[in-house]
């Protein structure tokens, strides 16, 4: 059998292999990469930069545990971004999951490195509510009319930071971690649009082909995927080094790094195959045609 | 009448939020405030159906024995154990069903997030496999197509920097992550806009539709 035979039967779980070796490797050696924000982040992290202290930012947390390895590292470096600042967090979600992803930031990033953050005046957890669109709706006229406690249960008239809050009109910007349906988009359409509020998104690879029509005008940055998590953490490592070691997207740059080269070595392959095996069938038919 | 009240109903709700976008004041904007909240009062209905449907559906499977009926089995042990566990957990915790160290808390991380996780990772094989055997460069389309995505999944990580850094400033702009900001800024978003102009003009004939009671498929029967 030629090389060429072999490597158009190559099974696939030789390819399954070598993608989790791929993967597994850079994840045991932990290999530092640099990256480079580009100014679709910058954007968001100057935005939050600029902002002067006690102004108010709306998180939503719009994704679930199978986009956790792009979402979790934006979200918690949203988080570290905004406490670090002392602006005033509200946390709120569009999606169920979203309200469980928002707990476990609470106890990685809050009850961690903020326990000087006093729950009710420097950041507020209201938690999730049906409605998809039809909640950000609600909420941009009337933020009580739906959120009457926060997510344990806690009125909101017993919450300082709620006390100066009576729509979506009184943030200062709206950070959307999302990952499908409802989302960025949906923010932007039934919050950010009509209200003149900056939004800023956070979202998966896949997802963030499809913003950037509302780039720049309407949506004032993006990060998309695992490197748009990575930019935005060297963004904040470059301003504050203490959050170096908490840097999950650039720690874990490494296996998608690898990943998308093996991709790449595999379409590269994959296309020389076909066309040497083209050009055998063009030199069998002339050969045929001849004899 | 019992097609006639929800056609009026569809008519008014319809008719109202339309003037309240374009007149964002009393009482139009009380009332976009008032049924906004009605509508999520209803969309939390949406899980007792859904949860209803489930049970029923995979119920039926299991009694009659139909295909892959330990499948359901699966299913519904799943969905029942974590609705009790939300449930008790709720309870104990007066409401916080995700508070920490709760029952509930302990499925959704041990259980549910990393089957979930597993689910999603799985893609990196598909992609892996399909892009050694479906990915040809099979006509002038293909190609293009196969040097944008190129591009694109160099450009989503350092390596692209890492390729091209080297090229003098008067063709940077043939560096890989330019090259990626550019399909992504230039040809994608023309590409989505235009889709997205289509989708939205198809929303507003088929909400017409609704609110005028041309389309009536969402009352039942014919």
């Amino acid at each position: 059998m030629s090389l060429l035979d072999r490597m158009k039967r190559i099974d696939r779980r030789i390819l399954f292999l070598l993608m989790a070796a791929g993967v597994a490797i850079p994840l045991l050696f932990r290999p530092t990469l640099t990256v480079h924000p580009s100014p679709i982040v910058s954007r968001v992290f100057d935005k939050i930069e600029s902002l002067p202290e006690g102004s108010k930012i709306l998180m939503s947390f719009d994704y679930g545990p199978s986009t956790v390895p792009e979402n979790q590292p934006m979200a918690e470096a949203i988080a570290r971004h905004v406490l670090r600042r002392r602006l005033k967090l509200y946390m709120v979600s569009a999606w169920t999951t979203g309200q469980a992803q928002a707990d476990l930031l609470i106890e990685s990033v809050m009850r961690t490195d903020f326990t000087d953050r006093v729950y009710g005046e420097d950041w507020v957890h209201l938690g999730y509510k049906a409605g998809n669109q039809g909640m950000i709706n609600a909420i941009f006229g009337a933020m009580r009319n739906l959120y009457t406690t926060d997510a344990a249960g806690t009125n909101v008239d017993a919450i300082p930071m709620m006390r100066d809050v009576q729509s979506l009109r009184d943030m200062d910007l709206i950070v959307d971690i999302a990952s499908g349906f409802p989302g960025v988009k949906e923010w932007i359409q039934f919050a950010g649009d009509p209200g003149n509020i900056p939004v800023a998104g956070g979202v998966t690879a896949v997802e963030a082909l499809l913003l950037y029509p509302y780039y720049p005008r309407q949506l004032l940055g993006l990060m998309g995927g695992l490197q748009g998590a990575a930019e935005y953490e060297a963004a904040l490592v470059a301003k504050y080094p203490e959050y170096r070691d908490d840097s999950k997207a650039l720690q874990i740059m490494g296996p998608q790094y690898v990943a998308h080269l093996l991709i790449v070595v595999f379409i590269l392959i994959g296309n020389a195959t076909y066309f040497a095996e083209r050009r055998r069938q063009k030199r069998g038919r002339i050969a045929g045609g001849r004899s | 009448m019992k097609r006639q009240i929800p056609l009026i109903i569809t008519f008014s709700v319809g008719a109202l939020l339309v003037l309240a976008m374009f007149i964002p004041h009393d009482p139009f904007a009380a009332a976009n405030d008032e049924l906004s909240v009605w509508f999520d009062i209803i969309a939390s209905f949406a899980f007792i159906l859904g949860g209803g449907n489930l049970l029923r559906i995979h119920g039926d499977k299991i009694y009659r024995r139909r295909r892959d009926w330990p499948y359901s089995i699966v299913t519904l042990g799943g969905f029942l154990l974590m609705l009790g566990a939300g449930l008790w957990s709720g309870a104990v915790s007066r409401g916080n069903a995700m508070a920490p160290g709760s029952l509930f808390q302990a499925l959704y991380v041990a259980a549910y997030a990393p089957m979930m996780s597993t689910m999603y990772s799985l893609l990196a094989f598909f992609v892996a496999s399909a892009s050694y055997r479906a990915f040809r460069a099979k006509t002038r389309e293909a190609t293009v197509l196969l040097l944008a995505a190129f591009v694109i999944l160099v450009g989503r990580t350092p390596v692209g920097y890492h390729l091209t850094s080297w090229i003098p400033q008067p063709f940077e702009f043939l560096e890989i992550p330019n090259l990626f900001g550019w399909i992504l800024a230039y040809p994608n978003t023309a590409g989505q806009r235009a889709i997205m102009i289509g989708i939205a003009l198809g929303i507003i004939s088929t909400s017409l539709r609704l609110i005028l009671g041309i389309e009536r498929s969402h009352l039942g029967g014919d």
